[in-house]
């Protein structure tokens, strides 16, 4: 992806900047947030002391040995801080790019919603909700709003990379625009709907740097067994000191089990590995979806979206090129070709979307008609979900056009008769994918638009892929269900609910949510945002409303409604990464066991060299092998929590046999040889 | 040689095909009384059912939630502790006393009462000198009943948990264990009693025998001993309900070693059998409660696992036995503290059987088995009990490993992790980390505290590392709720009494409450339907990765303990240093 979110994994600076981090982080009032580590931090402090004090006192063991081990502790520590300075610092310096564009601007404020009003000039920073501002050509727009006058070209490359611009207009779906971008032609007076802070950009920096991270339910539990383990272990190792003293009362020889060993042997056993990666795996997950152009506004969100069932995307915008042209006139008799296409000019004119605007322009290059007059405000009747008709009044005569069922309802209240030929024009359209539009003067049905939609390009296939990990598409749209079955069957979703209002979505969310079912809305309209409030996942297009922006907490801002696919599989990375890293930070205390206990116990009962199975060359050797093991297996495993486990799509079964061998057993085996080779290493100089 | 040997093998094959086969039948009755429906029994226990609802106004159709389940189930403990209490207290003023014992210390009488209605049963009296026949049968046996049905309560609240679909109800606690004791408890004791009975377990309630010394015996002080007493009692009534129920408080101090409580090698399986039995069954009326009987046979063939290697280890050290006994011209099989009647076989399989099993019956001394046979019932314990496990609590714990075991596995999948449709969130996590930690917490600081108490360390009988198993033993059976003695530990002691009933009521009741709580937050939510992703928690693969969790978080925390004990004490054995 050609995109300016492209960072270079590491850069010079990066490290740089994340190894200060990580010595900022030693504070104990910072590390309390990772207990495992906080208590990892006290054992080298009082490791640290004992090695002091054996310089001063030159008593008990040799002070090269509680001064390695609080040596490698305090490495420990620090490697664990720059696993998540690393990720943070990667995400900062993406964040900074945007921040740029962040400080002030100057925006005109003005008195009036109009482009003739008068205005002040006030630094971004001052506007507050409500506030109207006007934004010309070659300006950037000082704060999140929506368009509420005019149409411009904009230039959202700050957002989405992309350097085309796009068109944003008032009314319809395309009326919101973001801070920080830039209008490109034309002029637009937008109604601000962001206090400053609560801005689209500031959520997107404070989520990528991930200051504000909330921790999801699931990394919450994750944290609790961490927690209580390292707990169980804290007793573990006090509970050896009585075994020690109690061992050399009865032997009558040997000498208690030093601190130093009891601390190194709790901090071998307690999950560090894992405790120290935990909060760069979720940094980087927003960090690898944030590479992709989505924003995840809630962690919560990535992760439910590994687990979605349903994924309901609304037609228009998502599996569809959002506007439909108007590319027939049909007439019912007995009306003319040029009587349908002056009622279907004037019903659209006061249409402001592109599929009304699609109408004057057929209009226009097939009979050379333009709009004469520009209905005054009053007679307008603009779109609503709930009639699902619009028009205007014209000179004492009203001009309704909209879906043939809703048109017809109204018709027949007003007791006009229904040609039998609508139901052939209608089905015949609708068959081919079409959109029917009924128009009517003063409720009598004159002619049907033909409406004709053009779906994404490569969008059968994405929904293709979709199935095949388990997850069932459903087409929403206010189309009749002809036309809604014509179309998803083209794009390959595997159900559709046709003529949908916005409760419709909201019961339908509802229903299989009540079955236990995740599920996942893609939307972009104002009607969306109940919908996409109440599905677990909810992805708004960047070219969406305002409305869908803020009910969604996913933005892709691709607009790209098949990216779900790319934020279902950072969902699973994240949990498969930690969980496999879960497993194998709790199997490494297997061989941690085999290379301490017995080097612990050693002066006590000689016997138990038999137990020293990887025949570790010296009791503080195996000691000082084990920690380091313990140390240095953090670093080497930064890069794997950064990209996540490698994800297959297989078998649930497959999958954990798969990952249970090479994270379970491997986790097992692994260490067994890694503190056998540092030990022979140490072995060299001690 | 080789005959014993087979013998002994064709007889576990034989048991545990027996409770294989059981597992369906039983767990298939079980939970169609827990479910309300009729079974064969109906026709005569419904009407004594209704009799009792209706005589301790107690309205079958209202069902709980947690909250008040929970408390029911405390407050019906809590009282059966004051009765069991009081009767233990003033034992010299109430009737059925023909030997005249006078009441329990008072310190004594709080740990056995505390044992016995945390199903724990472990007894620092010794039945035949200390206990009388009242005591026994309306204090002692009564709770090896309700302790019995309070976990098989605990377990049924925690399977409706997952069973229920967005509700706030469990059941009713007092429906439940009316159920428990009638249907389950009851009709199973009365049969094997009597079979028992046939066997030789005595029942009566005669004063003690004296019988005189055909050959009066002579002590070191110069003091002759011509009579022997042998005591006597209403022991096989007793007997089906200690290893039913997985209590394990024998009537006799020697316990399932005296002949008395177990005569022959046919009781001696039957008895077995018993401890294994409805524990083993339980699995089922999971599977079939929830509505999947794969995921309760998934549970119990993890279980069996480890239980067949537990086994086979002893069965093997013990075959084995310490090479240094044998070496003068001695022949024959390691029999020390074991019963002749049972041999290795016999004394091995009822050894992993009662402390897989939460029971603590014992038919031979646990305390001299090799070193690594005994590892092995200490292994068993420290698992937390849930080798199929004490009636009840075994299984509700091993949900909780289970739950953890998803939880991880979940993530290693990709998937939030649910288990049974129901997704496990930070609630769920804290109860099961609590129910299976608790345990551990528990044996480790009261061992400590063991270890640097002069009054404890002196109270062991051997030294070095075989002291240090002794007191270690103490600290896990009485943690987990086995009941069983390592022996070679004089334990009444106020120490070990008060000390003991803490560890035993916490190791009983915290685990208890979490696993209702959790059953309560489980209830209320959500079953999603499974799809292709889901994790299947009765395949191979998973049954696997569950032992596997269960070794790493059950047996990990007392590896160095079992190092500095059992573990030495072999090696040094084999170097002929023991």
């Amino acid at each position: 992806m050609p995109k300016n979110h492209n960072n270079k994994l590491l850069t010079p600076e990066l490290l740089k900047s994340a190894v200060i981090d990580s010595f900022k982080k030693l504070d104990p009032f910072k590390l309390w947030k990772n207990p495992v580590m906080l208590l990892v931090e006290l054992g080298a402090a009082i490791t640290s002391l004992v090695a002091l004090a054996s310089v001063i006192i030159k008593s008990g063991e040799p002070a090269w040995f509680p001064g390695l081990v609080s040596f490698w502790l305090w490495i420990t520590v620090l490697f664990a801080n720059f696993a998540e300075a690393i990720a943070e610092r990667r995400g900062k310096a993406r964040a900074e790019s945007l921040t740029k564009t962040r400080s002030d601007i100057n925006a005109k404020l003005l008195a009036n919603p109009e482009f003739e009003s008068s205005f002040e000039v006030v630094k971004s920073g001052e506007l507050r909700k409500g506030d109207f501002v006007l934004v010309k050509a070659g300006e950037l727009i000082p704060g999140d709003g929506e368009i509420i006058k005019g149409a411009a070209l904009v230039n959202e490359a700050v957002i989405t990379g992309e350097s085309a611009p796009v068109l944003r207009e008032s009314g319809g779906d395309r009326s919101a625009v973001t801070g920080g971008t830039k209008v490109i032609s034309d002029q637009i007076v937008v109604r601000i709907t962001a206090d400053p802070g609560e801005a689209f950009l500031d959520k997107i920096i404070t989520m990528i740097e991930g200051a504000k991270r909330r921790k999801t339910p699931n990394e919450i539990a994750l944290d609790i067994l961490i927690i209580a383990l390292t707990i169980l272990f804290v007793f573990v190792v006090i509970n050896l000191y009585p075994i020690s003293l109690y061992s050399i009362h009865s032997e009558g020889k040997g000498s208690p089990i030093s601190i130093t060993s009891l601390i190194a042997l709790f901090v071998c056993l307690a999950p560090t590995t894992i405790a120290a990666l935990l909060s760069a795996i979720a940094i980087s997950g927003m960090d690898r979806l944030f590479r992709k152009n989505v924003v995840a506004l809630s962690g919560k969100a990535i992760e439910a979206a590994g687990d979605v069932d349903i994924l309901l995307l609304d037609k228009t915008g998502t599996i569809t090129l959002g506007n439909r042209q108007a590319v027939e006139l049909i007439p019912l008799k007995p009306f003319t070709a040029k009587e349908v296409a002056e009622a279907a000019l004037n019903a659209s004119l006061a249409d402001e979307t592109p599929e009304g605007r699609s109408i004057t322009i057929l209009v226009k290059q097939r009979f050379g008609m333009y709009m004469k007059t520009m209905p005054s405000k009053e007679k307008t009747i603009p779109f609503s979900a709930q009639t699902r008709v619009s028009g205007a009044e014209i000179e004492g005569h009203l001009y309704l056009k909209g879906a043939s069922d809703a048109i017809i309802e109204q018709s027949k209240k007003k007791g006009c008769s229904i040609p039998d030929e609508i139901n052939e024009h209608v089905s015949r359209i609708a068959k081919n994918g079409g959109t029917p539009l009924l128009v009517s003067k003063d409720h009598v049905p004159i002619g049907v638009i033909h409406l004709k939609d053009i779906i994404k390009e490569g969008i059968a296939e994405r929904l293709k892929k979709l199935r095949l990990i388990g997850i069932k598409s459903i087409m929403i749209t206010g189309d009749n269900p002809l036309t809604a079955a014509a179309i998803a069957a083209e794009a390959g979703t595997d159900d559709f609910l046709a003529q949908a209002k916005p409760e419709d979505k909201l019961r339908l969310i509802r229903e299989y949510q009540e079955k236990g079912l995740m599920v996942a809305m893609i939307g972009d309209g104002t009607n969306d945002a109940p919908a996409l409030a109440q599905a677990d996942v909810a992805v708004a297009m960047q070219t969406g409303t305002q409305a869908a922006r803020e009910a969604a907490n996913i933005i892709d801002l691709d607009s790209n409604p098949t990216k779900l696919i790319d934020i279902v599989e950072t969902g699973k990375l994240m949990l498969m990464t930690r969980g496999s890293l879960t497993t194998f930070s709790i199997a490494n205390d297997i061989s941690k066991y085999f290379a301490i206990i017995p080097a612990a116990m050693s002066s006590v009962y000689p016997q138990l060299v038999a137990l020293n199975i990887m025949h570790l060359s010296s009791p503080h050797t195996a000691i000082l092998s084990a920690v380091i093991f313990n140390a240095i297996i953090i670093p080497l495993l930064i890069p794997l929590a950064l990209k996540g486990v490698k994800y297959r799509i297989l078998p649930a079964d497959k999958l954990l046999a798969y990952n249970l061998f090479v994270y379970g057993l491997g986790g097992v085996i692994v260490p067994f040889i890694g503190i056998k080779l540092i030990d022979m290493g140490l072995a060299l100089f001690i | 040689m080789m005959m014993i040997l087979l013998f002994d093998i064709l007889m576990i094959i034989l048991l545990l095909l027996i409770v294989t086969l059981l597992v369906k039948p039983l767990g298939n009755y079980m939970a169609k009384v827990f479910q309300g429906k009729p079974v064969f029994l109906s026709r005569f226990l419904r009407p004594v059912e209704l009799l009792i609802y209706r005589v301790s106004g107690i309205k079958p159709d209202v069902e709980t939630g947690w909250k008040r389940y929970a408390i029911s189930m405390l407050l019906f403990n809590f009282i059966g502790f004051l009765i069991l209490f009081a009767i233990l207290i003033f034992q010299g003023f109430l009737p059925l006393n023909p030997q005249r014992f006078p009441g329990f210390r008072w310190d004594l009488a709080f740990n056995t009462a505390v044992s016995f209605v945390t199903n724990t049963n472990w007894q620092a009296y010794a039945g035949e000198t200390a206990a009388s026949y009242f005591t026994q049968v309306v204090g002692l046996a009564v709770q090896n009943f309700f302790s019995a049905a309070t976990g098989i309560c605990i377990l049924i609240a925690l399977i409706r948990g997952f069973a229920h679909k967005s509700s706030k109800h469990l059941g009713n606690f007092w429906v439940d264990m009316t159920r428990s004791i009638l249907y389950v408890l009851l009709p199973i004791c009365l049969i094997l009693s009597l079979v028992l009975v046939s066997q030789g377990v005595i029942q009566n309630f005669s004063p003690y025998v004296h019988s005189s010394l055909i050959d009066p015996y002579h002590t070191a002080e110069d003091k002759t001993i011509s009579e022997q007493v042998i005591p006597m009692g209403p022991i096989a009534s007793q007997e089906a309900i200690k290893e039913l129920g997985t209590n394990g408080g024998g009537f006799l101090n020697a316990n399932s070693a005296h002949p008395f409580e177990n005569p022959t090698p046919l009781s001696n399986f039957l008895e077995i059998l018993a401890i294994l039995l409805i524990p083993a069954a339980l699995t089922y009326l999971f599977g079939s409660m929830v509505g999947d009987t794969r995921q309760g046979w998934a549970i119990y063939w993890a279980m069996m696992v480890i239980f067949v290697i537990s086994l086979g280890v002893m069965f093997w050290a013990e075959t084995k036995g310490n090479p240094y006994v044998q070496v003068p011209g001695v022949t024959g099989q390691y029999m020390e503290g074991k019963e002749v009647r049972f041999g290795i076989g016999g004394s091995a399989l009822f050894a992993t059987s009662t402390t897989a099993v939460s029971c603590g019956a014992v038919n031979s001394m646990h305390d001299s088995m090799t070193p690594i046979g005994g590892m092995v019932t200490m292994v068993l314990i420290s698992l937390g009990e849930v080798v199929f496990g004490g009636i009840g609590s075994g299984l509700y714990t091993m949900l909780a490993f289970v739950v953890i075991a998803v939880f991880v596995a979940g993530l290693m999948i990709g998937r939030i992790p649910e288990y049974l449709g129901k997704k496990i969130e930070p609630i769920g996590m804290w109860m099961s980390v609590l129910i299976v930690l608790t345990p551990s917490l528990l044996v480790l600081i009261f061992f400590t505290i063991a270890l640097i108490t002069p009054s404890a360390v002196a109270s062991i009988l051997n030294s070095g590392p075989h002291g240090l198993s002794e007191i270690l033993y103490a600290s896990l059976s009485m943690s987990n709720n086995n009941g069983s003695a390592f022996a070679g530990l004089n334990a009444n002691i106020p120490f070990f009494n008060i000390l003991g009933a803490i560890v035993m009521l916490i190791g009983r009741f915290i685990p208890a409450i979490c696993a209702l709580a959790m059953a309560g937050s489980l209830a209320n939510k959500h079953i999603t339907p499974p799809s292709a992703g889901t994790l299947k928690t009765y395949s191979l693969t998973f049954v696997i990765w569950l032992i596997f969790v269960i070794i790493i978080v059950g047996a990990l925390s007392f590896f160095p303990a079992f190092f500095a004990g059992p573990i030495i004490e072999q090696l040094k054995m084999l170097a002929g240093g023991g």
